[in-house]
C-alpha cells in the first residue's frame, strides 16, 4: 500500500534521466552492471550523481547482464544491468535469454535512439523491443518520462513476482533529457503474493503420497527461487522420501544427505536413474522436465503417478502428464501438504535405494588426485569450505562440478542450466562476489568458456573483488570433443583448442595472479598449491591441465531413455586414443 | 482440431508481436487472426482460428495467459456460440453472367457493393462453411479477386468475454 507520508514530496522538476536513477534507488538498487554509450549519456550523467548506487563498468555489455544475473542468483533480488542502444542492446541479449530459461530476476535498461529517429536506421539503432519479445516476461518502449514513473516499479514487481524472469526497459535519448514535475512517488516495485492451491488439492496430494510405496522427490530451480530448501528437506526426512535434482535444483538439499540421490538425467549417476525408473511416485517441485532431465520422455518414471509442483501452470502438462498438478509458489505448498501427510521411514523403500547406490553408484576417477577433475572439485571445496559460491561456465566442467561438488545451501550454486551459455561463469562470478563480499568466489571454466568473456578479469581486477578462477584446460571444446567421438563415429571436427594463450601469463597481463597445476609432480603438491592460491588476495587464476580423453560420464545418448546411459565401462569402446586424436588432427 | 480462440489484450505497443511471437516461438499455428479495439479503448480483442489436439490447446490457452498484456482468453470450443466471416468478392459480370450472379448473390443474402462495367464486388458475411460455399458457385463466373477477413466469434445469450475485476497480473 502507498504510504503517502514516504511517497508524498515537494513537487520538483526532474529530467527522464533523473527520475529512473531515483526509482532505482527506492527501489533499494545499490549496485548496476552497464557501459555507457551515446544515447545512454543522459543516463550515466544522472548516474554519476548518485550517491547510493554504485555503477560497475563492464568490458562487454554481455558480462554487464551476467554481472547482473550473478548479483540476482545470490540475493533473490532483481539487479539492474545497462546497456547502449544499437550493438550495446544486441550484446546485452544473451544474458536476457539466459535469465529467461533459468527465471532469474533482472531488469535490463537499454538507451534508444531519439523517439523521432525511430525508424530511420538512425546510428546504432535497433529494434531492441521487437528483438526482446521472446526472451524477457514483458518488454517496454518508453514513450514519455511520465510513464517512466510506472514502468520501473511494475518491471521490478514483475521481474519478482510469481515465476520470476528478465524485463526490459527501452528508453530512448530524448525521454532521458524530458524534464517533468514530479509530487508524488509510486510505491517501489515487490514480490506479489501468490496464492495457494485449492484444499481439496492439497489434501488429494497428501494421501496420494501416502498412498505411494515408492516415492521420489523431483527438485529444480524453482525450490532456489520459492527458498524451499528447508521445506524440501522437512518433507524428505519426515516422509523417508529421496531426493533428486535438476542442475537447477543443487544445493536446495545437502549433497552429503543419505536421502540425495544427487542429479539426474544426462549426467547424473546410474543409481539415480534407475531409482526414477522405479518409483511409484513422482513428487515434481519446482521442476519444468527438461529434456537433459527427462531423457526420452516416454520412458521417465514409467510406473509413477505425478504431482506436479509449480508457480507456473503452464508448466502442468508441457511435457509429461501431471495427475495432480498444483499451482502455486512450491515452498508453501510444501508447507500446506507436508503435515497433512503421515510421517513414516520407508525402511523397505529406502533399503532399495541403498541397493541400487551400492551395486550401480556414481563412479568419480581420479577422485583423490587434484590433478584430475574430480579430484580437483574435491580438492577446491575441501580449502574454501561450505561458505563459498561456486560458479561455473559451460561445458565438461560444469558437469563434472555438478556431480562431484558437495553442495550445502540454496544459492551456492550458479550456472547457466537452460541456455547453457558458454561465457556466463566469470561474470556471473564477479556479480555474486559484489552481492556476497564476505563469501568466498570459486569460479570453474573452461578453456573454452573463460575465452568468451576474458575481458571480464579487467572488471574483476579494476572492482576489487575476490574471484579464485579454476580453469579446466583439456585444449578442447570439451563437451563437443565427447559427443563427436561417442556418437560421431570419432571424427573430430571444429573442438580442437589446442593453439591457445598462456593462460596464466594472460591473466598476469591483466593483473591477476596465476599458479599452474601443471608445474605440480605428485598430488600432495598439486593440493599444496590449490590452498596456496585459494588464501591468496583478490581474484587468481589457477590453470590446471586436464587431459582431453576425460570424459563426462554416465552419459546419456540424446534421445535415449535415462536407464540406458553409457558409464565408464561401456565408454572405454567409444574413447579414442591420443593417437586417433592426432591422426584426426594431421 | 479446430478452435476459435477470442483473447482481450492490453490495446498497447507490440501486443500482437507478443501474442503471434508466442504461437511462432513455440510451433503454434495462426490459421486465422482479427484485432480490433472493444467498447473500452484501452482493451483489444485478438480472435484467432488454431488447430491442435487437447494438450497442444491446452499449452495455447496456458501460454496465453502468462504473457502480462494478455487479460483473458477463451476458447469457444463446444461453448454454443456465433462465429462469422466477411469476404468481398470481386467478379466478373458481363450481360451473359449478370442473371445468374444475381441469382447467387440472393441466394446466400450476399450484397453488391460496387457495380463495374465489367465486375461487380459482392459483400458476404457467414460462416466459414456458407463462405467456401458461395466462393464454390461463383468460380465458373470468373472470380478476379477475394479478400476474407479473420473469424470474429460470441458467445449466444448475456454471456460476455469481460475484463474481470483487478485485472493486474504478477507473472
Amino acid at each position: 500500500m502507498n504510504n503517502h507520508n514516504e511517497n508524498r514530496a515537494p513537487k520538483q522538476t526532474l529530467t527522464g534521466a533523473e527520475l529512473i536513477v531515483r526509482l532505482l534507488e527506492r527501489q533499494g538498487t545499490r549496485i548496476v552492471a552497464g557501459i555507457p554509450g551515446g544515447a545512454a549519456l543522459p543516463l550515466y550523467d544522472a548516474l554519476g550523481k548518485s550517491a547510493s548506487i554504485r555503477h560497475v563498468l563492464a568490458r562487454h555489455e554481455q558480462g554487464a547482464g551476467f554481472i547482473a544475473q550473478g548479483m540476482a542468483r545470490v540475493s533473490g533480488q532483481p539487479q539492474v544491468c545497462i546497456a547502449t542502444s544499437g550493438p550495446g542492446a544486441t550484446n546485452i541479449l544473451t544474458a536476457v535469454a539466459d535469465a529467461k530459461l533459468d527465471s532469474i530476476p533482472l531488469v535490463c535498461i537499454t538507451a534508444q535512439v531519439p523517439l523521432a529517429l525511430i525508424g530511420t536506421d538512425a546510428f546504432q539503432e535497433v529494434d531492441t523491443y521487437g528483438l526482446s519479445i521472446p526472451i524477457t516476461k514483458r518488454n517496454y518502449l518508453v514513450r514519455s518520462a511520465a510513464e517512466l514513473l510506472r514502468v520501473i516499479p511494475e518491471a521490478f514487481r514483475l521481474a519478482a513476482s510469481g515465476r520470476p524472469g528478465p524485463v526490459l526497459i527501452d528508453i530512448p535519448k530524448c525521454v532521458q533529457n524530458e524534464a517533468i514535475e514530479v509530487g508524488e512517488w509510486p510505491a517501489p516495485g515487490r514480490r506479489a503474493p501468490v496464492p495457494l492451491p485449492a484444499t481439496e488439492d492439497i489434501e488429494r496430494a497428501a494421501a496420494m503420497i501416502d498412498a505411494a510405496a515408492q516415492p521420489i522427490l523431483y527438485i529444480g530451480g524453482g525450490t532456489i527461487a520459492s527458498g524451499a530448501g528447508a521445506a524440501i528437506r522437512t518433507f524428505a526426512d519426515r516422509n523417508g522420501i529421496p531426493v533428486v535434482s535438476t542442475l537447477m535444483g543443487l544445493g536446495a538439499m545437502d549433497a552429503d544427505h543419505p536421502l540425495f540421490l544427487g542429479m539426474l538425467g544426462m549426467h547424473g549417476a546410474r543409481y539415480t536413474n534407475e531409482a526414477l525408473d522405479a518409483c511409484d511416485l513422482l513428487i515434481a517441485v519446482g521442476v519444468r522436465f527438461d529434456d537433459r532431465a527427462t531423457g526420452k520422455v516416454a520412458a521417465f518414471c514409467p510406473h509413477a503417478k505425478v504431482i506436479h509442483i509449480d508457480i507456473d501452470p503452464s508448466e502442468h502438462g508441457k511435457i509429461k502428464h501431471a495427475h495432480l498438478p498444483l499451482t502455486g509458489d512450491v515452498a508453501a505448498v510444501l508447507d500446506a501438504v507436508v503435515p497433512r501427510t503421515r510421517a513414516r521411514p520407508r525402511a523397505g523403500w529406502r533399503a532399495e535405494i541403498a541397493r541400487l547406490r551400492a551395486t550401480c553408484p556414481l563412479e568419480m576417477p581420479g577422485g583423490d588426485d587434484a590433478r584430475a577433475p574430480y579430484g580437483l572439485i574435491r580438492a577446491v571445496a575441501r580449502a574454501v569450505g561450505p561458505d563459498a559460491i561456486v560458479a561455473t561456465d559451460v561445458g565438461q566442467h560444469q558437469m563434472w562440478a555438478a556431480q562431484a561438488y558437495p553442495f550445502s545451501r540454496p544459492r551456492q550454486w550458479l550456472t547457466s542450466g537452460g541456455l547453457g551459455t558458454m561465457g556466463f561463469g566469470l561474470p556471473a562470478a564477479i556479480g555474486a562476489a559484489l552481492a556476497a563480499p564476505e563469501r568466498p568466489v570459486i569460479l570453474f571454466t573452461g578453456d573454452g568458456s573463460i575465452l568468451m568473456n576474458i575481458q571480464e578479469l579487467a572488471t574483476a581486477v579494476e572492482q576489487g573483488v575476490s574471484v579464485k578462477i579454476i580453469l579446466m584446460n583439456n585444449q578442447s571444446l570439451g563437451l563437443v570433443h565427447q559427443q563427436q567421438r561417442m556418437f560421431y563415429a570419432g571424427q573430430l571436427f571444429g573442438a580442437d583448442l589446442s593453439v591457445a594463450p598462456d593462460f596464466s601469463a594472460l591473466a598476469r597481463a591483466f593483473g591477476l595472479h596465476a599458479w599452474d597445476l601443471g608445474d605440480c609432480a605428485d598430488p600432495e603438491a598439486a593440493e599444496q598449491m590449490l590452498t596456496t592460491a585459494l588464501a591468496a588476495p583478490g581474484s587468481v587464476l589457477i590453470h590446471c591441465p586436464v587431459d582431453y580423453a576425460e570424459h563426462v560420464l554416465p552419459m546419456v545418448p540424446p534421445g535415449a531413455a535415462n536407464v540406458d546411459a553409457i558409464d565408464h565401462t561401456a565408454s572405454t569402446t567409444v574413447a579414442s586414443t591420443k593417437e586417433t586424436r592426432h591422426a584426426a588432427l594431421a | 482440431m479446430t478452435h476459435t480462440i477470442s483473447i482481450l489484450v492490453e490495446n498497447e505497443f507490440g501486443v500482437l508481436a507478443r501474442v503471434s511471437g508466442m504461437f511462432s516461438g513455440r510451433g503454434f499455428n495462426i490459421e486465422s487472426l482479427s484485432v480490433a479495439p472493444t467498447l473500452d479503448s484501452t482493451v483489444s480483442r485478438i480472435t484467432l482460428v488454431t488447430t491442435g489436439d487437447d494438450a497442444v490447446l491446452a499449452q495455447i490457452v496456458k501460454q496465453l495467459n502468462k504473457l502480462v498484456p494478455v487479460i483473458r482468453v477463451s476458447d469457444f470450443n463446444d461453448t454454443g456460440n456465433v462465429e462469422r466471416e466477411l469476404v468481398l468478392v470481386k467478379v466478373r459480370a458481363d450481360a451473359a453472367s449478370r442473371g445468374e450472379l444475381m441469382n447467387v448473390i440472393d441466394i446466400f443474402r450476399g450484397k453488391v457493393i460496387d457495380v463495374g462495367p465489367e465486375s461487380y464486388i459482392i459483400e458476404i458475411t457467414g460462416g466459414e462453411g456458407k463462405i467456401d460455399a458461395i466462393l464454390e458457385l461463383l468460380k465458373p463466373l470468373g472470380i478476379l479477386e477475394i479478400v476474407r477477413t479473420g473469424r470474429v466469434a460470441m458467445f449466444r445469450g448475456t454471456q460476455t468475454l469481460r475484463t474481470p475485476e483487478g485485472k493486474e497480473k504478477v507473472a
